[in-house]
């Protein structure tokens, strides 16, 4: 059973935790500009959306590729970008229509959400519970609760 | 069941792959006409900047990745179509029967019609041999002209920059790239390339080209003239539909396919850079010779032709390309429709353009410099049709809020 980040924008108050246990991760640097999850304000700060890759099962990333430098991790279902096979084309970053495949000018390859092995920092750094690593089915699960309660109006 | 694939790019090998997936059992043959392993285009330019060796411009880099999926590879080149006998015949003699077959040969370049052109110190650059033919017969320094800054000449104008030649670029047209960017973006562009010190000849016309032994001479329709010792000539490409003429199929600038990437010739379908097939956008059969395409094209195709009918609204005309580090990408109607509106966001100081094309709330095009981040969001807006509601008055005021713009339209910022 893969895991899932599941977030929550009502949890989230914007303390950009998420994006510098990111980038201090996969970068090395506490810099948001080289995070790939991304916290999105609204209304001057006062909504806030956390967005980052959902890991597709057909991922026109992957797809798109044209030499197979992205690829499934079979351990956690990520969609890897293996950075010796990259040639920094960017082809998936317009193929993806999610918008969550970034090119990075500093090494010239691509990058991309890879749930850090299994362990994803932003999870793990976040204080309020907005980003939870949980299984699969449960992502999915939580918003069908979601659609259907406000299908009847019961919120 | 017998799958007869025709041709080994990216379109010919995703489609055996999926064809693989959805049918087990049925065979498969791949015909190529190149002597190589299956290889990307779009990483030749890569390959020229001695940022990878030829194995990093393969398709697959998994050792037997062909063999174990039983995809038969041949090398060899299609001479004719018999839709009759459902059978193909090839160059070697051999004719292979279908049950299915999938033209996916691509397209080769083409060079003006101007005198001169068959020296030997003209070269293409579209091929895998072209490229090493570059790489053997180029060296560092050597003065190249390089004819054609259109999409595929802007991404080999990197790669000849990186080889540290000294460069000319001249371009018909009046500006760079002009089927995929507006005069602020190209003029933008072309300032950018200067800048760098590639001298960029825009409305120039090459009018013959004379070859005297050690080095080439240029000559222009305004009477001037370049002495060099290459061009390297990417002045476009055509799809490889010769041989197809007396086979019924029908072809116009390429070979004419349905939504189900069909011909008119039952069980006979085509996709990638050859394929003239729906675009999303405009409804209309087109060619768009991209990698993106030829990638969904390879899928698409295969689910039809194992039986799987797969709904296919069309592909989206979209690229991206890095000029010495400028990054541009176009989406879609760029240039706009009628009645549409329009918004454009424009940075000189810091080489920053963005412009957006609206069909009443919905967004239909785009062109960006300089945009990395989220960049595919374009595509989305575009291709899902996302409503923007109220979000496109904010958007004509700050364009560049369209991720905001999806994020609050798809997912709601519910309070």
């Amino acid at each position: 059973m893969y895991k899932s980040l599941l977030i929550d924008p009502l949890k989230c108050t914007s303390c950009l935790q998420c994006e510098l246990a990111c980038s201090y991760e996969n970068e090395g640097v506490f810099n948001p500009a080289k995070s790939r999850i991304k916290v999105f304000e609204f209304e001057h700060g006062l909504k806030t959306i956390p967005y980052t890759c959902t890991q597709c099962d057909e991922a026109w990333c992957l797809h798109a590729c044209p030499v197979e430098a992205i690829a499934i991790n079979l351990e956690t279902g990520a969609k890897e970008v293996n950075d010796s096979i990259c040639v920094g084309c960017k082809v998936c970053t317009i193929a993806c229509p999610f918008g969550t495949v970034n090119y990075n000018s500093d090494s010239g390859k691509v990058i991309k959400c890879d749930l850090c092995g299994g362990d994803p920092q932003c999870a793990e750094a976040c204080p309020t519970g907005a980003i939870v690593y949980v299984d699969s089915n449960w992502t999915g699960y939580a918003r069908m609760q979601e659609s259907a309660v406000e299908a009847h109006g019961l919120n | 069941m017998h799958h007869v694939i025709v041709g080994a790019g990216p379109a010919g090998v995703i489609a055996a792959e999926t064809l693989r997936k959805q049918s087990a059992n049925d065979s498969i043959t791949v015909v190529g006409n190149e002597s190589y392993p299956p290889y990307s285009r779009m990483a030749l330019p890569y390959l020229l900047a001695s940022n990878v060796g030829e194995s990093g411009t393969y398709l697959r880099h998994g050792s037997n990745h062909y063999e174990n999926l039983e995809i038969n590879i041949q090398n060899d080149s299609v001479t004719k179509v018999s839709p009759s006998e459902q059978a193909v015949t090839l160059a070697s003699g051999k004719s292979l029967n279908y049950d299915r077959l999938l033209l996916a040969m691509g397209s080769s370049a083409i060079r003006p019609p101007i005198s001169g052109m068959q020296s030997a110190r003209v070269h293409n650059c579209w091929t895998l041999s072209d490229a090493h033919r570059i790489l053997n017969e180029v060296d560092a320094g050597d003065r190249v002209v390089l004819l054609g800054a259109g999409f595929i000449g802007c991404i080999v104008l990197q790669a000849l920059v990186s080889m540290k030649l000294k460069l000319t670029v001249i371009e018909l047209a009046d500006r760079m790239l002009a089927r995929m960017m507006d005069r602020i973006g190209a003029d933008m562009i072309e300032r950018w390339c200067k800048g760098k010190g590639v001298n960029v000849r825009t409305g120039a016309e090459a009018i013959g080209v004379t070859d005297h032994g050690q080095e080439l001479e240029i000559q222009l329709a305004d009477g001037s003239s370049i002495m060099a010792d290459h061009i390297v000539c990417a002045a476009g490409v055509k799809p490889n539909i010769d041989f197809l003429e007396d086979s019924g199929i029908e072809v116009d600038a390429g070979v004419l396919v349905d939504h189900s990437l069909q011909t008119n010739v039952p069980n006979i379908y085509a996709a990638g850079d050859v394929a003239q097939g729906p675009d999303r956008s405009t409804g209309e059969q087109q060619v768009h010779a991209i990698q993106p395409t030829a990638s969904e094209h390879g899928r698409i195709v295969a689910c039809q032709m194992s039986g799987n009918e797969t709904p296919y609204g069309g592909s989206l005309s979209m690229n991206v390309l890095n000029t010495l580090g400028l990054i541009t990408s176009s989406f879609g109607l760029w240039d706009g429709v009628d009645g549409g509106e329009r918004t454009t966001a424009e940075d000189r100081q810091n080489n920053r353009y963005l412009r957006l094309e609206f069909q009443d709330d919905v967004l239909v095009g785009a062109l960006a410099i300089g945009l990395t981040q989220h960049v595919g969001i374009l595509r989305g807006l575009i291709q899902t049709s996302v409503k923007l509601g109220n979000w496109k008055k904010r958007l004509i005021v700050d364009p560049s809020l369209v991720m905001n713009a999806y994020l609050d339209q798809v997912q709601g910022t519910r309070s």
